[in-house]
């Protein structure tokens, strides 16, 4: 468990621009987050939330400005770093809860802990041979978080991590939030709904 | 090497469950072989003429039509952006996933293809010659369409572009790969040269494609 603790890391951006279609979200936004710490971005909608994760994540490029990891494993780079959580489960119908849970602990590698532990830790051990298809949209996040649990990353990216989670869902993730603040870890959660867990806001977009 | 094989694993598994796409396939390549002779008529000489060029377009069209879901599914889901994130090189995982997709819906035509040889009166030389440049060319058609399935990986509905794509690249493919099937079966060339050329370019396929449909998903990250 002490993948994490390669003293202290930082999580910053500098002008960071970004450009989607053609139109400016948002432009010289500057960010940082420490180990331990976790930073909510709020705005309205369409101000940028999501493309801020997606451009951590590296699966946007950002028109200007820089995005760095501090203090991480230098040989990896930053979005080898992250987990993304986003609207999409990245679950396959076709296989069984199991199944979908380790290979993503396969395929992404590095540190990781036992499925199993993970699957009950988020509530779902009962439905571990079920096909992903008929889980309800609160079990298959659910399922999601398990993948973060298992494979360990230093930064968390949530795009709406509580969307869907019934308010027991909700404890529990508040929990695991907290578990990884104090492993050293970082989370950068894109939310509407207070995130549960003590956080330093980021406004984006302007006033809501 | 564990995130590779596990990636194999995974996608062949989804094909052979119910409702992938590796029965699709093999249906439509069986669908178009049992129909040619109905349609050619009942002129023996002339079905195992027409027969390596049945075979060989039956297989072509068969190997296309699942290959538009070879990124798609994972985009749509949201598995493409953890892939593209993780610690795999994307060209490999792409290799990968072109590896399982041959292995799940390419093989099984190389498979059918001695029971297809049947029906359109080819001997057992000439299925096993066909077998053997479909077993040499269809790498080829899976990685070249690879490229066109990433290109179209963000456009709903991306399936025809992807055929108007890959097919002008599937074409020397198909050339050398009936030109070997009719040396065996009427001469006069030799079996050895469209053979050849036939592997050729399936190893360059091989390396190019990777590289081509990685870029190309790259460039369209949004």
């Amino acid at each position: 468990m002490s993948g994490l603790n390669q003293g202290k890391m930082q999580l910053s951006g500098r002008g960071v621009v970004c450009v989607r279609g053609g139109r400016e979200v948002f432009s010289g936004l500057d960010f940082e987050a420490v180990s331990g710490e976790a930073v909510a971005v709020v705005g309205r909608n369409g101000s940028g939330k999501t493309s801020l994760l997606r451009l951590i994540a590296g699966l946007l490029i950002p028109a200007g400005g820089t995005i760095a990891l501090d203090g991480g494993d230098g040989e990896l780079t930053l979005p080898e770093q992250c987990h993304y959580l986003g609207h999409r489960d990245a679950l396959k119908p076709a296989l069984s809860v199991a199944e979908n849970l380790s290979f993503w602990a396969d395929f992404l590698g590095g540190e990781r802990s036992d499925t199993a532990e993970s699957l009950a830790t988020v509530g779902l051990d009962h439905a571990t041979d079920l096909p992903a298809g008929f889980l309800s949209a609160g079990q298959r996040r659910r399922l999601s978080l398990a993948r973060l649990l298992t494979v360990r990353r230093p930064v968390w990216l949530l795009d709406e991590p509580t969307n869907a989670l019934d308010v027991a869902g909700q404890d529990m993730f508040g929990g695991l939030m907290r578990e990884h603040l104090s492993r050293g870890g970082m989370i950068v959660a894109a939310t509407h709904a207070p995130l549960g867990i003590d956080s330093r806001e980021l406004r984006i977009g302007g006033m809501a | 090497m564990t995130a590779l094989s596990a990636l194999i694993r995974r996608d062949i598994r989804i094909a052979l469950r119910v409702g992938g796409g590796a029965l699709i396939g093999v249906l439509f390549f069986l669908t178009v072989v049992v129909l040619m002779p109905f349609a050619v008529g009942p002129d023996l000489a002339l079905l195992s003429r027409l027969g390596p060029a049945i075979l060989w377009l039956g297989a072509l069209l068969a190997s296309l039509l699942t290959l538009d879901r070879l990124f798609m599914a994972d985009h749509e889901d949201g598995s493409l952006d953890l892939i593209t994130m993780s610690r795999t090189p994307l060209e490999l995982a792409c290799a990968a996933k072109a590896l399982a997709h041959w292995l799940a819906a390419g093989l099984p035509l190389i498979v059918a293809t001695p029971v297809l040889g049947l029906l359109l009166n080819l001997d057992m030389v000439s299925t096993g010659a066909v077998a053997l440049t479909l077993l040499a060319g269809t790498p080829a058609l899976t990685f070249t369409g690879m490229i066109g399935a990433a290109l179209a990986v963000t456009l709903h509905r991306g399936g025809l572009l992807m055929a108007v794509l890959v097919l002008p690249l599937s074409i020397p493919v198909l050339i050398f790969g009936v030109a070997a099937s009719q040396a065996v079966i009427v001469g006069p060339m030799n079996f050895g040269a469209p053979f050849s050329i036939l592997c050729a370019l399936s190893l360059v396929s091989l390396v190019v494609g990777p590289f081509a449909a990685a870029a190309s998903l790259k460039h369209g990250l949004d």
